[in-house]
């Protein structure tokens, strides 16, 4: 197997597929995994491909496992990488709380699917509270991304290997099945140098240094407290810097604005250029950053939305920072299907009008919340 | 472990005993009569003797022996309950070149942490297990471990482990004997001087083992735990020979060199 073209070419691949060679190119060389539907081509294909270029694939006894030789990999220096699915996810929490307390650089794949328990298979996004409040035990977050489309989901995995490095901490991107099967066109990100950074603080051997000790254990609380104090400073840093989201206001006259990421985004997109072609004037918000919130843009729409309308496949987990980040200052509403269920634009450009009806006098409807 | 030196004659002076270097200094938090610290010891040793402190990497577990870390002056990774063969994993295969070893207690490695060491084992990932029997959880203060023998008193077995209730003590050095991955793997007991020496060799070749690359590798040591057991150091000595060893049997269960 060869190494699909890169140079800049447009190439047809599966998501999936593309996230798996858009991480080795961003220098990964260890995966560690479990397989689960809908995402065991990634394992599949870095099983074929990392050994090409010199890396590990290890598929592990569980989940729990898996996570587990990513905290040992990523203590040891390499950039490491593991994927799943919601129910292999909430198996691996335990791990990634230890991830993030001994403030390891790592990368996690989450394709989400309907819950709860062993729920199903199909897309889903009923993991956002689990993914964007740090999920296991103790105060601590990851970085989330939300790619939308194969290329994102390709240009996420660079962007993720480079913020667990830059801040020494676990990154989530998160998609579903729908996206990891779909193919589209990608861009492939160019090669990264493999050699990862200088990593003074990892196990690779106490030759002319003092031992390294990786650990997220501190008995004395005073102490405990200081390292958590730590972490949200790290935490304050990443939420001033790392917000990312898309406006889409194809003429600059939006009043509602849809809010929706991944595959609802999607639909959310072909919802809202229905509704303006029925005279709403809708926009759509699309966070690319889950955590941290991007709270900024909103603060900046406020001068022009009336209203947010939140789409997501959950019964309702996102709605809650988008009133966080709204603050009052408008209405939230909310639409979602769940349990694997995607909604038809059709009938998001139906909650849509009856919102806009709701709103009929839109400037007197501002600092009422619903949803 | 005080620095013994003879002084009966300046010139001749030489050290007899001392600290390996593979230890700190500081000193060992473990309770009065308990042979972590001899454990620990042995380990050292062996690291020094191999030469290979520089290259070494440890995996502490979850149990009294949390701290190892501190008291082992090689690079080393703190694993959650159960992972410390995983997290061995994943270190290994990052520095194959490195001497990686876990240390782990009997609820860590018989327990919560039972399909880590059989996969590890079964993978014959190139690593070295450390493993502390003393049938008992010594850290959470006394509770019924998976090696605790039928019949005795834990806080959790009050009236003593009924096997019919609480099931069987498990033998993990023969169950991860059978597995092909495993290259060599004893049980050896720390209760007196003889048997401690045997132990220092055994754990001399599971690293040996793990240099040579044949795969997996694991020492089982019965140890004491005076406090929790209730019983004098002395007496608890006695009790790893009387009532330990009869159902967990000393020697070498797998020894892909030949030797077993």
């Amino acid at each position: 197997m060869t190494s699909p073209s890169s140079n800049g070419r447009r190439v047809l691949m599966k998501g999936l597929e593309a996230m798996g060679e858009a991480a080795i190119r961003a220098g990964c060389r260890y995966f560690f995994g479990y397989p689960i539907t809908p995402q065991s081509e990634l394992p599949e294909y870095m099983a074929r491909r990392l050994p090409e270029v010199g890396g590990v694939f290890l598929q592990a006894e569980s989940e729990v496992a898996a996570i587990n030789m990513v905290y040992g990999a990523a203590g040891a220096g390499g950039r490491v990488m593991t994927s799943s699915s919601s129910p292999g996810i909430s198996l691996k929490q335990e791990g990634i709380s230890y991830i993030a307390g001994a403030e390891l650089p790592c990368v996690i794949v989450n394709m989400m699917r309907g819950g709860p328990g062993l729920g199903g298979i199909h897309p889903s996004q009923a993991d956002y509270f689990q993914a964007t409040r740090g999920g296991g035990h103790g105060d601590y977050r990851l970085i989330v991304l939300a790619p939308a489309s194969v290329q994102e989901l390709a240009d996420s995995m660079v962007d993720a290997f480079e913020l667990a490095e830059r801040y020494r901490i676990p990154v989530m991107v998160v998609g579903d099945g729908l996206l990891g099967q779909m193919m589209e066109p990608v861009v492939l990100p160019p090669e990264r140098p493999v050699e990862p950074p200088r990593r003074p603080w990892a196990t690779t051997g106490a030759r002319g240094r003092p031992p390294n000790v990786i650990s997220s254990f501190y008995l004395d609380p005073a102490e405990l407290e200081a390292h958590n104090l730590r972490l949200q400073q790290k935490h304050r840093a990443i939420e001033q810097a790392e917000q990312r989201a898309v406006v889409e206001d194809p003429d600059g006259q939006s009043r509602l604005f849809l809010v929706a990421y991944g595959t609802a985004a999607r639909i959310a997109r072909a919802a809202m250029r229905a509704a303006r072609r029925a005279g709403i004037p809708v926009g759509l918000v699309r966070p690319i950053t889950l955590w941290p919130y991007p709270r900024a843009t909103f603060d900046a729409l406020m001068d022009r939305a009336v209203a947010f309308v939140t789409v997501e496949l959950s019964l309702g987990q996102m709605v809650e920072d988008v009133r966080l980040a709204v603050e009052g200052r408008r209405p939230v509403f909310f639409y979602g299907r769940t349990g694997g269920m995607l909604p038809e634009p059709d009938e998001i450009v139906r909650y849509l009008e009856s919102v806009w009806h709701q709103l009929a006098a839109p400037t007197s409807a501002a600092g009422q919340t619903r949803g | 472990m005080a620095r013994t030196v003879e002084v009966s004659s300046e010139s001749r002076a030489r050290v007899v005993a001392a600290r390996p270097r593979a230890l700190s200094d500081k000193p060992f938090h473990y309770c009065p009569g308990c042979t972590h610290g001899l454990a620990h010891r042995l380990v050292a040793e062996v690291i020094d003797e191999l030469g290979i402190l520089e290259r070494t990497i440890g995996v502490a577990s979850v149990g009294c022996s949390v701290f190892a870390f501190e008291y082992f002056r090689c690079d080393f990774q703190q694993a959650a309950h159960g992972r410390a063969p995983a997290v061995a994993t994943g270190i290994k295969r990052v520095h194959p070149d490195a001497v990686v070893f876990t240390y782990q207690g009997d609820g860590d490695l018989a327990a919560i942490g039972t399909a880590e060491i059989v996969h590890a084992a079964a993978r014959g990932e190139r690593i070295t297990v450390i493993f502390i029997n003393n049938a008992i959880y010594g850290m959470t203060g006394g509770q019924m471990a998976p090696t605790t023998l039928v019949g005795q008193a834990t806080t959790t077995t009050p009236a003593g482990r009924m096997a019919e209730r609480a099931g069987h003590p498990i033998r993990m050095s023969e169950i991860l004997a059978t597995l092909d991955g495993t290259a060599y793997v004893a049980r050896m007991s720390l209760h007196d001087p003889l048997h401690v020496g045997r132990a220092k060799r055994a754990i001399r070749k599971a690293f040996e083992v793990q240099l040579q690359g044949l795969g997996f590798s694991m020492v089982e040591l019965l140890s004491s735990c005076p406090v929790n057991w209730g019983l004098p150091p002395r007496e608890a000595l006695r009790w790893i020979e009387e009532r330990m060893i009869p159902h967990y049997p000393l020697g070498e269960f797998k020894d892909v060199r030949g030797a077993a």
